[in-house]
């Protein structure tokens, strides 16, 4: 407890690789959540020991492939019901898991607990820059209230350059 | 997935060609390679599904004529295989427990297993769900002379769960397999009576294959249909309302008009009450979270044979490890997860049931309600 600040945690965790389960990395992190009436992102500090594998070539792959695409890209229901996501939907994937990570930790205090439930719509956006831009909605479930929150965002990326959320809207939950 | 034909008529259109299938990664059966098309030779691709439309868009842009050889690949091949279950035979030999079953598919299968295994097995009426559909409940039983005691287990009273429901399948079969041969299971049914109710939400659970895959709830309307749906996990009447749920029909907690507001509450609640006496154990299987969860979610107080639900929940956690490593938290729910009221697992346990426990089956997050079908083997595997 930090008066008149918030509450602050010293965590000690380890990051899985999720394409390789058998690597892992040890994180230290230190994360303090304001006093619950100021609507703030919780402030977090890390330290990865170790490095992350290096991914260059299949951003690369994937970079060119969408650069080449003709029609912009267009998707639902990632997974879907089942489950199952095809191997070309992965990056898309992996992209949206990525950059609703962004979107949890502006909106998470805590009592609140989110997880990407699945991608409602992707649509790329093509640009004139070298950046790759898709709009997504995203489905996030909240353990506590057990709700299924829509949110849009709007998600830049480059294979140097790495992943921004550039904009983000919680949506209405249609009846 | 389609199947296209083609035959590329000038030079720049192989080229064009060529460059799709490289950078789509697209998959060539004629030719083999991109470097052996040729103008004036066939060329037969598959277009994976999520790209067959920008894929005939590049080729109409491009002026290059083609042909649809297999409009849906998929049925193709689901055709030459020798198919694992029929309309007509439903064996439970045939029946794919690696799958997900839509509800009229699981009432088919009870009526089998029934048929199949009548020496164990009964199909017992239960109640009716709000919509008006019939809940039934099996009921694994070795004839003895003696009264047995009973293990009650529910799965799918949460509609979007769907790995519940696939686990009382699984169970259900693994037991009947495997009754005479495994001396565990043997030993179990001679002192035992399982009673199985692999779909309790049976609306929502239509309505999760029908309309909205992520539905929690029951389906029954509120303020003139203009809302649907209570938690069936807030309904019993444990410490009904009071903690942990909304007064509200619109959210994913609503607890209902009163305690066993719901005709499938109260179709559990009246027969386990009825039963009481003779049950040791009440088992409902949820997902996600990996969690075995004892009483109270309503309050913090420990339940007064807490030691020994600790204990052997712990058990059952570890044997579970022991299969493929998966971790599951122990605990009550009202520390480990978050207080709730209402729930089928508290109200079994204030009756006098003495072991209750929640599963919360896989897995932690990563794929959710929406748990890929390779999973449910080894996520029953390791619960069994």
């Amino acid at each position: 407890d930090i008066d008149d600040v918030g509450h602050k945690y010293h965590l000690e965790l380890v990051l899985e690789d999720v394409l390789d389960k058998d690597r892992t990395v040890n994180c230290t992190a230190e994360v303090l959540y304001h006093l619950s009436n100021k609507s703030i992102a919780p402030d977090v500090q890390f330290t990865i020991e170790g490095e992350l594998k290096n991914t260059d070539e299949a951003d690369n792959i994937f970079y060119n492939r969408i650069k080449s695409l003709e029609k912009e890209l267009v998707a639902e229901n990632i997974p879907d019901s089942h489950g199952n996501v095809s191997p070309e939907m992965e990056p898309i994937h992996l992209l949206a898991w990525v950059a609703s990570g962004y979107v949890i930790w502006q909106n998470s205090t805590e009592n609140t607990k989110f997880q990407l439930a699945q991608i409602k719509h992707v649509k790329q956006v093509k640009r004139s820059d070298e950046y790759l831009q898709f709009d997504y909605v995203i489905l996030l479930h909240e353990m506590v209230s057990q709700e299924i929150i829509p949110w849009q965002m709007t998600v830049l990326w480059h294979p140097q350059h790495g992943v921004q959320v550039t904009q983000d809207s919680r949506q209405p939950k249609h009846a | 997935d389609q199947a296209l034909h083609i035959v590329p008529e000038t030079f720049q259109q192989v080229q064009h060609l060529q460059h799709l299938c490289s950078t789509l990664l697209l998959d060539l059966w004629k030719p083999l390679l991109p470097e052996d098309i040729w103008a004036g030779e066939d060329l037969h691709i598959r277009v994976p599904a999520p790209l067959v439309q920008e894929v005939k868009d590049s080729l109409d842009q491009h002026m290059i004529s083609y042909k649809v050889l297999i409009p849906d690949v998929q049925e193709l091949v689901d055709q030459s295989m020798p198919r694992e279950r029929s309309s007509h035979r439903q064996v439970p030999e045939g029946y794919v427990y690696t799958q997900y079953h839509p509800m009229e598919e699981i009432y088919q299968w009870m009526t089998q297993i029934q048929k199949s295994n009548s020496e164990l097995v009964t199909q017992h009426y239960l109640g009716k769900t709000i919509e008006n559909r019939t809940m039934y409940y099996l009921q694994i039983s070795q004839p003895s002379d003696k009264t047995k005691k009973i293990i009650w287990m529910d799965c799918g009273i949460h509609a979007r769960e769907w790995i519940s429901p696939a686990f009382c399948q699984w169970f259900v079969k693994e037991i009947l397999q495997n009754y005479k041969s495994d001396p565990k299971i043997s030993r179990f049914l001679q002192n035992l009576d399982l009673y199985v109710l692999p779909v309790l939400n049976i609306d929502g659970y239509i309505y999760s294959w029908e309309k909205d895959r992520l539905w929690r709830k029951n389906r029954s309307p509120h303020m003139n249909g203009t809302c649907y749906g209570t938690d069936l996990n807030r309904n019993f009447n444990s410490s009904w309302g009071s903690i942990g749920v909304s007064y509200n029909c619109s959210s994913e907690i609503f607890c209902g008009s009163g305690p066993e507001s719901e005709p499938e509450t109260r179709a559990v609640a009246q027969f386990i009450e009825r039963k009481k006496s003779d049950i040791l154990c009440y088992l409902t299987i949820h997902s996600y979270g990996q969690y075995i969860l004892t009483p109270y979610g309503s309050t913090t107080k420990p339940p007064s044979n807490s030691e020994e639900l600790m204990h052997v929940a712990e058990k059952a956690a570890a044997a579970l490890m022991g299969k493929y490593g998966t971790s599951y938290e122990v605990g009550s729910t009202s520390l480990i997860l978050y207080s709730n009221s209402g729930s089928s697992r508290d109200w079994a346990h204030m009756i006098g049931i003495p072991f209750s426990y929640t599963f919360e089956l896989r897995d932690k997050g990563t794929h959710g309600f929406v748990l890929p079908p390779d999973q449910i083997q080894p996520t029953c595997e390791e619960t069994m």
